[in-house]
């Protein structure tokens, strides 16, 4: 499929949009902006999937309290919104302890060995560190959602993680892992009572830093694990399948700033050699344009050079204190000079990122914080009048 | 209680995109600046503090800033090595290897592995005393928490054995309010606000390990007073005079901009001062509007802070 030339070609065209991008700039809420739009311009049926939204999100989501369950945001709500519907806009929460809870007892042989693994002491601290564990919940739960065939669309808000990608490289590892040598070395002296020779340095060494009993612990349960290695690796195919599939693309979230920019950059680098598809790079919470337009710059100095004159000029017109009002004014030209440096600092890593991605969508910061369906909405719109 | 820039070992953490690694340098400079000798550490190998000192790549062996701190880039396998080879005589040539992977693995299953190996190395560095003060570029919030009690959990889950008789010493040195802090840092919105307040009732809830500061980073100066705000309403609604000319409406935009940014950001503020504890100082960092990154950004970084810290 050759890449959607606008936003909108995009919602329409795919089937999963991953967001992804470094913390902190906005990626949930493009998100449901991005499901948002999907609702209102297409007539399928839409899911958001984020994993850990901000409290009043979550709240003009109607996701608080709900875990794992897809709700929907019936048309009323939409409507009371300003949004007028085509299809429909659910929304879910990545609950991780109970994703993996279902994960274990999908895939165990059988009740007993899955009761084991949930009732032993290292499983809950396991769950939280495990391979990565966040980042492949997240793609595992994509997969489970995406095989009912009950969505048009699915867009994901991916986990904030230490390295940004490590999500897409979850499914492997998992796999990796289940299939590692270690493990079978670690098990094998617990199957059959013997010290396997190729363990032997590994073991003397853990058992000196570790202590045995330590690793009998650890053992143990692993062999419990064990039991699950097909079912896990298969999937673990499946979701990475899943990833490059033609129907999926990813759209990079940033905002114009120097460290969000470099990890967006990098992470662009990754994608493309992975040959995952980029849809589209958004650079969030943009400084208004006409802050960086040339025309700024000169006429806040010349409103510093001559705040007495336009002030008195202003305060017969609108009855103010001249003094005030050449104080405001003064304020505003001093305060547009330093904000128009931030907005053509922004202009130029807009510039330089002009061809990073196929699509660049600038989304300028709108006033105050989005965290309602209004917000989400007039966000929607600007991504999708976006060309 | 010991003041913040009088603590041997700060960890500096937060949400991720607050700048804390922006705020760990600057408290680097600001420490070396005042005459100590610095280890500025990144605990997740990203490599933005080695740009915060403009410093190329930078690796286990930490690296001196001229006039500042030396830093270096956590790598838990090197720490692993330099474990073996000072603890237990091990000498190790070369990568580890298969003993790496074979950590790797203990350390998905074992909570706490991984992380005692970065907690283990810093530590160590302030019982050897080679630096006066070490400035830690921690894992986010999400993370900090595992390596602030990892010689806990491993106290806990291993009973016998090396690392268990390693953790006691750890421990007396994290939990030592007058030794080490943590400072979370946040920015003046609704998700780092939360997260702040969230992880420093975690820190002090779940360890013994003391919090010696929030920072509150990129918060703007108030623009206008309450009767000026007014004034400027009625000017920028009128526009009298040569002010409705287009040229103006960047000028408009930008005191617009600045006004509403700054009042979401001090209700954001209150929100955090009124759920901190009282008696935990709030540091309110401003925003930079000069140039973002780089030796001369750590600098005003560090001048502003020591204005907010002394």
């Amino acid at each position: 499929m050759t890449t959607p030339s606008s936003v909108r070609r995009l919602v329409e065209t795919r089937e999963i949009l991953l967001c992804c991008g470094p913390g902190g700039v906005g990626k949930t809420t493009i998100a449901a902006s991005l499901a948002m739009l999907a609702a209102t311009t297409t007539p399928g049926r839409v899911l958001v999937l984020t994993i850990d939204p901000a409290k009043r999100l979550a709240q003009a989501l109607g996701l608080e309290g709900i875990g794992n369950d897809v709700v929907r945001i019936d048309d009323e709500t939409l409507a009371a919104a300003g949004a007028v519907p085509r299809g429909e806009l659910h929304c879910a929460m990545l609950d991780m302890k109970r994703s993996w809870d279902d994960l274990i007892r999908r895939h165990a042989p059988d009740a007993p060995t899955a009761r084991r693994i949930l009732s032993n002491p290292l499983y809950q601290n396991i769950t939280g560190r495990f391979v990565q564990s966040h980042d492949y919940i997240a793609m595992e739960r994509l997969h489970e959602l995406h095989a009912t065939g009950e969505w048009d669309l699915i867009v994901v808000d991916t986990p904030p993680t230490r390295n940004a990608l490590d999500f897409l490289d979850a499914p492997a590892r998992m796999e990796e892992f289940f299939s590692s040598r270690l493990l079978r070395w670690l098990i094998l002296p617990a199957r059959g009572g013997l010290l396997g020779i190729a363990a032997r340095p590994f073991t003397q060494i853990a058992d000196r830093i570790l202590g045995t009993q330590f690793l009998e612990d650890i053992t143990e349960f692993f062999l419990s694990l064990q039991s699950m290695y097909g079912g896990f690796v298969e999937r673990a195919r499946a979701v990475s399948r899943l990833l490059s599939d033609e129907r999926t693309s990813f759209v990079v979230v940033a905002t114009p700033e120097p460290t969000p920019l470099r990890e967006a950059d990098f992470f662009l680098r990754e994608l493309r050699s992975r040959r995952y598809e980029i849809g589209a790079l958004v650079l969030n919470r943009a400084l208004p344009s006409s802050l960086s337009a040339p025309a700024t710059e000169s006429a806040a100095e010349a409103l510093a050079a001559d705040a007495e004159g336009i002030a008195k000029v202003a305060a017969r017109a609108l009855d103010l204190d001249i003094e005030a009002a050449a104080r405001v004014l003064r304020t505003a030209a001093a305060s547009a000079r330093e904000w128009s440096v931030v907005a053509r600092r922004e202009a130029a890593a807009r510039e330089r990122m002009a061809s990073a991605a196929p699509l660049v969508v600038t989304v300028p910061s709108l006033d105050g914080e989005v965290g309602d369906l209004e917000g989400i909405l007039a966000l929607s719109g600007v991504i999708g009048s976006a060309a | 209680m010991t003041s913040l820039l009088e603590r041997r070992l700060l960890f500096v953490t937060g949400k991720g995109g607050v700048g804390k690694t922006t705020i760990a340098a600057g408290l680097a400079w600001l420490l070396a600046t005042r005459g100590k000798r610095v280890l500025a550490c990144e605990v997740d190998a990203k490599g933005d503090l080695a740009a915060a000192f403009e410093l190329g790549d930078v690796g286990f062996d930490p690296v001196e800033v001229p006039g500042g701190p030396w830093v270096m880039s956590m790598d838990t396998e090197a720490s692993l090595r330099e474990y073996l080879r000072l603890q237990l005589r091990i000498p190790v040539i070369g990568r580890i290897g298969p003993l790496a992977s074979a950590f790797d693995f203990v350390a998905a299953a074992a909570p706490g592995v991984r992380e005692i190996l970065t907690v283990g190395k810093l530590c160590y560095e302030v019982r050897e005393r080679r630096y006066d003060a070490i400035v830690v570029d921690a894992a986010a919030t999400g993370h900090v928490l595992g390596h602030l009690t990892a010689p806990q959990a491993i106290n806990d889950l291993v009973k016998v054995g090396l690392i268990r008789s390693q953790t006691t010493w750890m421990l007396d040195i994290l939990n030592d309010a007058a030794t080490t802090g943590v400072v979370v840092v946040a920015t003046p919105e609704e998700m780092p606000v939360a997260e702040t307040i969230e992880l420093v009732d975690a820190i002090r809830s779940t360890t013994r390990v003391d919090v010696a500061g929030v920072v509150v980073n990129r918060t703007l100066p108030e623009l206008f007073g309450v009767r000026d705000e007014a004034t400027f309403a009625s000017i920028a609604a009128a526009r009298p005079g040569v002010l409705d000319e287009s040229r103006f409406d960047g000028v408009f935009d930008a005191a617009r901009h600045a006004t509403v940014r700054r009042r979401i950001a001090a209700e954001h503020v209150t929100t955090l001062r009124a759920a901190l504890p009282g008696d935990l100082p709030l540091v309110l960092q401003p925003y930079l509007f000069t140039r973002a990154e780089g030796r001369r950004a750590t600098r005003q970084v560090a001048t502003a802070l020591a204005g907010e810290l002394s």
